[in-house]
């Protein structure tokens, strides 16, 4: 991989792609889309409804990139550490719809016992180290995270991501080079959505691609489609072995877009129903399931029963969150220290 | 199953929402993320995105209508399903009260707001009930413990605050209320103004300058021929007070530390005697001073103080008059008193307390008994500027020229 | 018992714990190959490598970032600033993410690292390189802030700290590094959170910690001689405070006086001050006294910059003031 190679093209077409990936794991990836699909349409009536306060970011339109990176993860010694928008991470490292959604109704069942919100999912577990609120303030955590790896010798990989927004920051220009000055196995991985907040990021940044900012760093960067999870999946199991083997840092920009506002009260008046239009086009679930249809891995039943199950998953998880208690007055001291 | 499309909070603040327009119409097919309909918000206008997915079945709000959060707007289900139920019955999802009432902690309203009483008569503005006395919490505490009322502790620190020393020096002095008894009315008399200042500032002194007494008892008799002398050639008798401040101011001259102030970092001497006299007025005491009674004659410091006596018993007295003496008298022989101790008033160092002028039984020379006009003297000093010693030879001194007034051309 | 200096000391703790534990590492600017800005780190790269003594880049936010996320997947890093003054430039990464971690994850993690670096004025170094800055850090709720006075102190604190499984600010001083001081050849530990009384005396309580109980001491012997017995309380850890050494102390004396070389307002010092006038009302004969920093810049001229600084006399005369003397 060369520094600030093109976006699309390189990868083999989807159908092809598709028979190569096989049935399972093709279903595998659709029905962790659609789970955070539901889930988040979920979590955004449950927010209108009052029993979500407080920031909500969702991730609806951009489940292609947590999907298909973290999918060519072995979290057993892998990790992924990611900024506020991290319900769609925290689902595809396997996190119950249930404990997400407590978190989101701040309840003592939530994964992190209704302290962290729909910004601090962690599952200690699964290698997952949580939603960051401060924008970018988690990439110079995921350089030590790829230090411990390397000084343990795991063989592990580091999954950072971070949006358009937070690269601008500090933190990420530093924490790249000091991956590369230690050569530490983190994937920094841009997902731009095109909008920092109510930002075009074109109108705040001095380039335009960010896949060639990894070049200041000597770290290769590329740019990839983030509303193809193929080619995101395909990219990534690459990428991963890549980095088992150097042992070195890559930098992703993986082009993506959210269908709603950068959170709940954002109405999104910054851009135009067209561009929004034309993204739904392009939508990351249809876009696999026309390529799984085409090479007769789905049928529209098959669709149907996987979107019931998710829609089902997920009014579970807000009734399972509903039903849980609120976190004891007497827990507001606890987790402070160790 | 036909659902109720409840109306969101499309806002953090929103509250309640307009429908501007219907995009979808009763019949439409509604998929998930169909945009039903456009809502005012107190904010924006915003697209109300379904997150139900059928046929729009019933329009309940029309375009112009608003709705509560969690108030139905609409029901989405099957084509021809029965939504009579519905249209009645309670929603399948909880309401905002519901919501806000699982998540509510027992806010502040719910605990009992008391109304603090005040103690009758504190707050009330009766005049003189109540006096702040500034004291550190320790003096407070153990003044209550030792039994001593605050108020009557002058305190030494800053701006007379009552501190441990205080209460301490005190406490071996402390006077108990006394108990009530029959015949007797137990009552609260307000403080005057002046009754404050009097204990104010005889408290201070007391508690605050470590008091001790030399005693002598002095023949009159050549007082009294000097007096006797003076007074035959005039129509206005010279007092034998005005003859004691002048003997006086003759013995600070020999003894200039007597008539002195502890400052704390420094001691002041006065240049000059400012000699007060304790005046007995009906609501209290108050202490004329004849200026510079050194370097006055018997005749004028009499004639001052008679005009300052007659304007204290008429109340009429100045600050200028009665402030600032430098050493006092105190006469309580025209009371019968032999002898007494008096409160030393500051900024003075020393008063002297003078007693009835008597004859009594003296062992006179060759041991005979002898009967002699005596009057006791008592000196009370401030031992921070006035030594045993000083004291002493000062009030001796003054004895002599009392005995034999001629002494003072010496 | 040998007598060493404060970065000796020092020295001693990081290299006997990560002689002891695999998972100590160091990291920091200038702590490898320059043997430690103030020669703290010396001779540590040799003896443990570069794999474990980290010279870092001028990138304060990245590499304690670096140190937070080592430490949340199980090592133990040592991050030594050069001073605490460019810990701002990381602030974030100590507020969101060291002081955080744990509570917004329900107890998931834990951040067992040592932030550490000289704080608090030095000499002719002006306003951005001469700051007391432990306000800043006393402030946050799962932050652990320790501010030892003598290399004994600071050798078992410093090991305490780096055993802690939560992030701990160490507070040392860059003038305080030459003191020598009694350090036991024997291995010892001391547990945060104990204050130490320095000087025993009956008639006025004086607190402090880190560099300025020298002051103290020295007040405190001065004030002997003028027939005052001064008890002085080195607070050793600023959090978590041990509150009844210094209300023991107070409800004896009756008095009280606070001395904290960084900015009065919201300090460590008007903190302490608030909790004595609290929890020892009634034992008070006198307003608590604190003696701050004035509320300037740090100048760079020496006769001012002593100035601003709290001194013997400052303390003698605060003493002075709360025993109406």
């Amino acid at each position: 991989m060369s520094p600030s190679s093109s976006t699309k093209g390189a990868r083999p077409s989807a159908g092809s792609a598709a028979q190569a990936y096989g049935k399972e794991l093709l279903t595998r990836l659709l029905r962790e889309m659609m789970l955070i699909r539901r889930f988040e349409e979920k979590a955004g009536q449950m927010y209108g409804l009052r029993k979500i306060g407080g920031f909500c970011h969702l991730y609806i339109g951009q489940e292609a990139v947590a999907v298909g990176t973290i999918a060519a993860l072995d979290l057993a010694k892998d990790y992924v550490i990611t900024g506020y928008r991290d319900h769609g991470h925290a689902l595809a490292c396997g996190m119950s719809p249930n404990t997400i959604m407590a978190e989101l109704y701040g309840k003592a069942t939530g994964c992190s016992k209704g302290k962290g919100g729909s910004m601090h999912m962690y599952d200690a577990a699964r290698h997952m180290l949580g939603g960051n609120g401060i924008v970018g303030s988690q990439i110079p955590v995921a350089t030590g995270v790829a230090l411990k790896i390397k000084y343990r010798n795991e063989n592990g990989v580091v999954l950072c991501y971070f949006g358009d927004g937070a690269i601008h920051q500090g933190a990420f220009h530093e924490s790249m080079n000091l991956a590369k000055i230690y050569k530490l196995p983190v994937v920094f991985i841009c997902e731009n959505n095109h909008y920092g907040m109510g930002t075009d990021y074109k109108r705040v940044s001095s380039v335009e691609d960010f896949s060639i900012m990894g070049a200041s760093y000597g770290i290769p960067g590329k740019k990839v489609n983030g509303m193809d999870v193929l080619t995101v999946y395909g990219e990534f199991v690459d990428a991963i072995a890549t980095v088992r083997k150097s042992g070195e840092p890559l930098f992703y920009e993986i082009d993506t877009y959210r269908y709603r506002g950068h959170s709940m009260s954002d109405p999104a008046h910054y851009r135009t129903k067209e561009e929004l239009d034309e993204y739904k086009e392009q939508d990351p679930i249809l876009i696999l399931k026309k390529q799984m249809s085409e090479a007769k891995l789905l049928t529209e039943d098959e669709y149907g029963q996987i979107d019931e199950e998710m829609t089902d998953l997920s009014n579970k998880a807000a009734d399972f969150a509903d039903a849980s208690p609120e976190p004891e007055i007497d827990s507001l001291y606890e987790d402070v220290l160790a | 199953m036909a659902e109720k499309v409840l109306m969101l909070a499309l806002s953090p603040t929103m509250e309640e929402g307009t429908i501007i327009k219907w995009l979808k119409k009763e019949g439409d097919a509604v998929k998930i993320g169909d945009v039903l309909c456009e809502v005012e918000t107190d904010k924006a206008s915003m697209d109300y995105e379904s997150s139900q997915g059928g046929i729009l079945l019933k329009i309940a709000v029309a375009e112009g209508g608003g709705a509560k959060v969690g108030e139905p707007i609409a029901i989405i289900g099957k084509k021809g399903e029965d939504i009579s139920g519905l249209l009645a019955g309670p929603g399948r999802t909880a309401g905002p009260a519901a919501s806000s009432a699982a998540v509510g902690a027992p806010g502040p309203a719910a605990a009992a707001v008391k109304v603090r009483e005040t103690e009758s008569g504190a707050n009330g503005g009766a005049p003189g009930t109540s006096v702040r006395v500034k004291s550190s919490p320790l003096a407070r505490v153990l003044a209550e413990q030792a039994g001593i009322d605050l108020a009557r502790i002058q305190g030494t620190g800053p701006a007379g605050r009552v501190v441990k020393r205080d209460v301490e020096s005190a406490s071996a002095s402390s006077v108990q209320a006394p108990s009530s008894q029959a015949g007797l009315r137990s009552e609260s008399v307000p403080v005057s103004g002046k009754r404050k200042v009097i204990a104010e500032r005889l408290s201070q002194s007391m508690f605050s300058a470590p008091h001790y007494y030399v005693r002598l008892a002095v023949q009159a008799d050549g007082l009294l021929r000097a007096r006797s002398a003076l007074n035959a050639r005039r129509e206005k008798k010279v007092s034998i007070n005005a003859f004691l401040m002048k003997f006086a101011a003759e013995a600070i001259k020999r003894y200039p530390m007597v008539n002195s102030s502890w400052q704390g970092a420094s001691i002041q001497l006065f240049g000059a005697a400012d000699i007060g006299l304790a005046v007995a007025q009906p609501d209290g005491l108050i202490t004329p001073v004849v200026r510079d009674c050194g370097s006055k004659g018997l005749l004028q410091i009499d004639a001052e103080l008679s005009g300052l006596i007659e304007r204290a018993l008429a109340n009429k007295l100045k600050p200028e008059e009665y402030g600032g003496a430098t050493f006092t008298i105190s006469n309580l022989g025209s009371f019968g008193i032999d002898e007494f101790t008096a409160v030393i008033n500051p900024p003075g160092s020393a008063i002297l307390a003078v007693g009835s002028i008597k004859k009594e039984p003296v062992v006179g020379p060759d041991d005979r008994i002898e009967a002699r006009t005596l009057m006791r003297l008592t000196l009370s000093c401030d031992h921070r500027v006035i030594d045993g010693a000083l004291g002493a030879n000062f009030l001796k001194y003054l004895g002599d020229i009392i005995e034999e007034p001629v002494r003072i051309l010496y | 018992m040998a007598v060493i200096t404060f970065r000796e000391a020092l020295r001693q703790a990081i290299d006997e714990e990560m002689t002891r534990d695999e998972s100590v590492i160091l990291l920091g600017e200038e702590v490898g190959q320059y043997n430690g800005a103030y020669k703290v780190s010396q001779g540590l790269l040799d003896k443990y490598g570069d794999r474990r003594v980290i010279d870092t880049p001028i990138s304060e936010e990245g590499f304690t970032g670096m140190g937070i996320g080592a430490a949340l997947v199980g090592l133990r890093p040592i991050v030594e600033w050069m001073t605490f003054n460019f810990s701002f430039m990381a602030f974030d990464q100590i507020l969101s993410n060291a002081s955080k971690t744990r509570y917004m994850s329900g107890g998931q993690f834990t951040c067992p690292v040592v932030f550490r670096g000289p704080n608090g004025p030095a000499e002719y170094l002006s306003a951005q390189h001469s700051q007391a800055l432990q306000s800043f850090y006393a402030h946050v709720p799962g932050l652990k802030v320790v501010a030892p006075s003598t290399p004994f102190d600071g050798k078992g604190l410093l090991k305490a700290a780096i055993r802690d499984d939560n992030p701990v600010m160490f507070l040392e001083s860059e003038l305080a590094y030459a003191w020598k001081g009694e350090v036991p050849e024997e291995e010892y530990v001391l547990p945060i959170g104990v204050a130490d009384v320095k000087r025993p005396g009956s008639d006025v309580t004086i607190v402090g910690f880190g560099k300025p109980m020298k002051v103290i001491l020295e007040a405190a012997e001065e004030l002997e001689r003028q027939g005052v017995k001064a008890e002085a309380i080195d607070l050793r850890t600023i959090r978590p405070l041990d509150e009844n050494a210094v209300y023991e102390s107070v409800r004896k004396t009756n008095r009280c006086v606070i001395v904290d070389e960084a900015w009065p307002f919201a300090s460590v010092g008007s903190h302490v001050g608030w909790l004595v006038s609290k929890n020892c009302f009634d034992s008070l004969d006198a307003p608590v006294e604190v003696v701050s920093a004035e509320e300037v810049p740090m100048p760079y001229n020496h006769r001012l910059e002593l100035a601003s600084q709290p001194s013997v006399e400052k303390v003698i005369e605060a003493a002075k003031r709360v025993l109406y003397a």
